[in-house]
């Protein structure tokens, strides 16, 4: 086993412990914690395959997104600081065979389908074939990303937003 | 390393979030449960392009939507959530059941 492959294992390994728990703590702060070391994990995986800019981005992307997610949890959350046992769920037996069941399935055809070999080599520089390729033949992708992300601005603000989408101002109908 | 050594974390990943999504009552809770099955994606991607198909960059770019998928599915997640909580003070998703059956 190569330094590499242990480097792997033990961020794959606390990656998942990391994930279950995110369902199995008390609280919400530490649920969001418990996700940022998952997301982080494989963040840092992906540093150690090589792809040095959508490793970085990943960490970066997912410290913002989840303190963005401690805002909401303490918003929303009864039991933010987890001085009590939490657990809220429905159907529990239900989902957790369904969840055995599709690892079982997935990790089964992950070793019984006969993955192709690998064709040529790694690029000497993945930063820049990734930014070749989305500022050429890959333009589409970025341009439907960036008009997801456009549209999905406006359809928040619109959600979110005091009055909702259905009044508008100057509206006498709609005027208390 | 083999692709299987990728897959197989990120299938559990994915299993262990899918769990989330399925039993978690609070909204938020069952949006980290969709966050962790992305991270399962990125997971599996990031090996099949490193040990599969690393001299195109299609791997990567599919990394890059992942990402993006997963920043936008919170960010609508939770102008619903605070949608549905101003309207009605509803931060569960039993008490949310309009379209059931």
């Amino acid at each position: 086993m190569t330094a590499q492959q242990v480097a792997f294992w033990a961020l794959a390994v606390v990656s998942v412990a990391a994930g279950v728990a995110v369902f199995t703590v008390d609280s919400m702060a530490r649920a969001t914690l418990a996700l940022l070391v998952s997301l982080v994990c494989v963040g840092l995986i992906l540093l150690l395959t090589g792809l040095t800019y959508l490793g970085v981005l990943v960490i970066l992307m997912m410290v913002m997104e989840m303190m963005v997610m401690a805002v909401f949890m303490v918003m929303y959350m009864m039991n933010p600081g987890g001085l009590m046992p939490m657990k809220m769920v429905h159907n529990n037996g239900g989902a957790m065979a369904v969840a055995a069941g599709v690892f079982v399935l997935l990790a089964g055809g992950a070793f019984l389908v006969p993955w192709p070999v690998r064709r040529g080599g790694l690029p000497a520089d993945p930063t820049r074939a990734l930014g070749v390729a989305v500022m050429g033949p890959k333009m589409l992708v970025m341009m439907v990303v960036g008009v997801a992300i456009l549209a999905t601005m406006v359809a928040t603000v619109v959600l979110a937003v005091h009055r909702g989408r259905g009044d508008r101002p100057g509206d006498p109908e709609a005027e208390p | 390393m083999t692709p299987q050594e990728f897959l197989l974390p990120a299938a559990a990943l994915f299993a262990v979030g899918l769990y989330g999504a399925l039993s978690q009552q609070s909204i938020v809770m069952l949006m980290m449960g969709l966050e962790l099955m992305i991270n399962g994606l990125v997971l599996a991607v990031g090996g099949f392009w490193r040990l599969v198909a690393p001299a195109g960059a299609d791997g990567q770019v599919l990394i890059l939507v992942a990402v993006t998928v997963m920043a936008l599915e919170m960010a609508m997640g939770f102008a619903v959530t605070t949608a549905i909580f101003r309207a009605r003070e509803v931060d569960m998703t039993d008490a949310a059941g309009d379209l059931r059956g």
